[in-house]
């Protein structure tokens, strides 16, 4: 079948799309977006976290069909051309990517977090990437990048 | 595989009435994952999630009925004062991520014995909406599980609401877990005071082939609470109240935990939940 759906602002086809495949699979196999990561194919990780109409999900638990008309944002539309997002250069400039797997699962959840939590405490960080496994086991770097991103959201950094 | 995408609870119906092994697929953080590994290949898809009016909730009869498809998300940051219960039960399902796309009518519709909204439904006397093209019934949620992953759903029903009566008292909800995130249960336990008719509502979650509400300790404690001038409770009753509950479970040993880790962890549960519920209630009472 085929899934019209619009990735980082534009509009998109897909074609011989099984139904019971993933958005997650469309995506990266069919449109050529390979930022969002197959990991756990169930959930647990994280790492295919993309916004479904500005609603972070996992889309390996998205139905390619159900995707249909609507608005996908992941990982590749979070810069502004060659300008990192504030919550992208944070990850950088505090080390926090080791093998970077599941980089842009965590940068989709951080950046989700810092736009609607103005100063987030430590615990409401931790809450927000709960659904994101780093097996690096990279966590406190991670915690520091994204108190940095919220800071600079803030205007205090 | 077909992809059925109705647009709305009619149409939806009847599609389900001509292909009865059409899967329902809401948020897909069950039905996905069947798909990904290869554990089931259905002739058709049915999507729930273009039809608007399964992702509402209204009040009807002085029920909150809560559309089969609204996200975990939005019972945690619209409906918890209302549902405090279903609230904090939800607020404990996998992770932000899954709680945006996974739903109450999703959870009912798998039927896990260890789904955690079963437990604060069950507490609460909570009833589920089954729709097909013959009709629309009403079940209870304590006759809604029939077995392991078995609900009472025709091939033709659609599950399309839950009706939660709006709380009258304090409830709560507890759950074991390696962590706080991203748990299957080991086991959970959900209580509900109903002081308007001095009665305790209960649910047992991941300690029997179905959810189930604990009767006996349900019935111990209305009998036994000083509802009328609430004091503290004595450790005996707390503790008859714990054995109670563990006993209405009858648990397995699995990858999870231990039966007898279930029973004498639901017996803890029991204790905290109870005596949490309760100093609210007198806490209120006092004010009153």
């Amino acid at each position: 079948m085929r899934v019209n759906v619009t990735v980082n602002g534009v509009e998109r086809q897909a074609d011989d799309v099984w139904p019971g495949e993933s958005l997650l699979y469309v995506l990266r196999e069919r449109l050529g977006l390979p930022g969002a990561k197959n990991a756990c194919e169930q959930g647990e990780c994280g790492s295919c976290t993309v916004y479904l109409d500005d609603v972070p999900v996992c889309s390996c638990l998205v139905a390619a069909g159900q995707a249909e008309g609507r608005e996908v944002r992941t990982v590749e539309g979070l810069a502004d051309g060659e300008q990192l997002h504030p919550v992208q250069q944070a990850f950088v400039d505090r080390g926090a990517v080791q093998c970077g797997f599941c980089t842009p699962g965590l940068i989709v959840a951080a950046h989700d977090l810092i736009e609607r939590t103005a100063e987030p405490t430590d615990a409401e960080i931790r809450e927000a990437l709960a659904g994101n496994l780093c097996r690096c086991t990279g966590y406190e770097k991670i915690l520091d990048a994204v108190r940095q991103a919220a800071a600079k959201k803030a205007g205090v950094a | 595989m077909d992809f059925l995408n109705p647009g709305s609870v009619t149409e939806a119906l009847e599609l389900k009435a001509s292909v009865p092994d059409a899967v329902p697929i809401a948020g897909g953080t069950d039905v996905m994952v069947e798909l990904n590994f290869d554990h089931r290949r259905p002739p058709a898809l049915l999507n729930l999630n273009r039809i608007a009016e399964l992702h509402t909730y209204s009040t009807v009869d002085g029920r909150v009925r809560i559309g089969a498809c609204v996200p975990y998300s939005r019972i945690v940051t619209e409906l918890g004062s209302v549902l405090p219960g279903l609230a904090m039960a939800s607020r404990t399902v996998g992770s932000p991520q899954i709680r945006n796309r996974g739903s109450v009518g999703g959870n009912l519709g798998a039927a896990s014995p260890a789904g955690d909204s079963h437990p604060a439904l069950l507490a609460t006397d909570a009833v589920v909406e089954i729709a097909s093209t013959r009709g629309v019934r009403m079940v209870p949620a304590k006759d809604f599980y029939v077995g392991v992953k078995r609900n009472v759903l025709e091939p033709d029903e659609l599950i399309t609401a839950v009706h939660v009566p709006p709380a009258t008292g304090p409830q709560q909800f507890s759950k074991v877990g390696t962590r706080n995130a991203m748990v299957i249960a080991v086991c959970a336990f959900a209580i509900a005071l109903h002081p308007e008719q001095q009665r305790v509502g209960t649910g047992i979650g991941s300690a029997a082939p179905t959810p189930l509400r604990a009767h006996e300790a349900e019935e111990f404690l209305a009998a036994e609470l000083p509802w009328g001038s609430p004091d503290g409770l004595l450790d005996s009753l707390n503790r008859r109240f714990g054995e109670l509950v563990a006993k209405a479970a009858s648990p397995i040993d699995d990858v999870r935990g231990t039966a007898s880790y279930r029973r004498h962890a639901l017996a803890v549960m029991a204790r905290r939940t109870l005596s949490w519920t309760w100093s609210e209630y007198r806490r209120t009472a006092q004010c009153a």
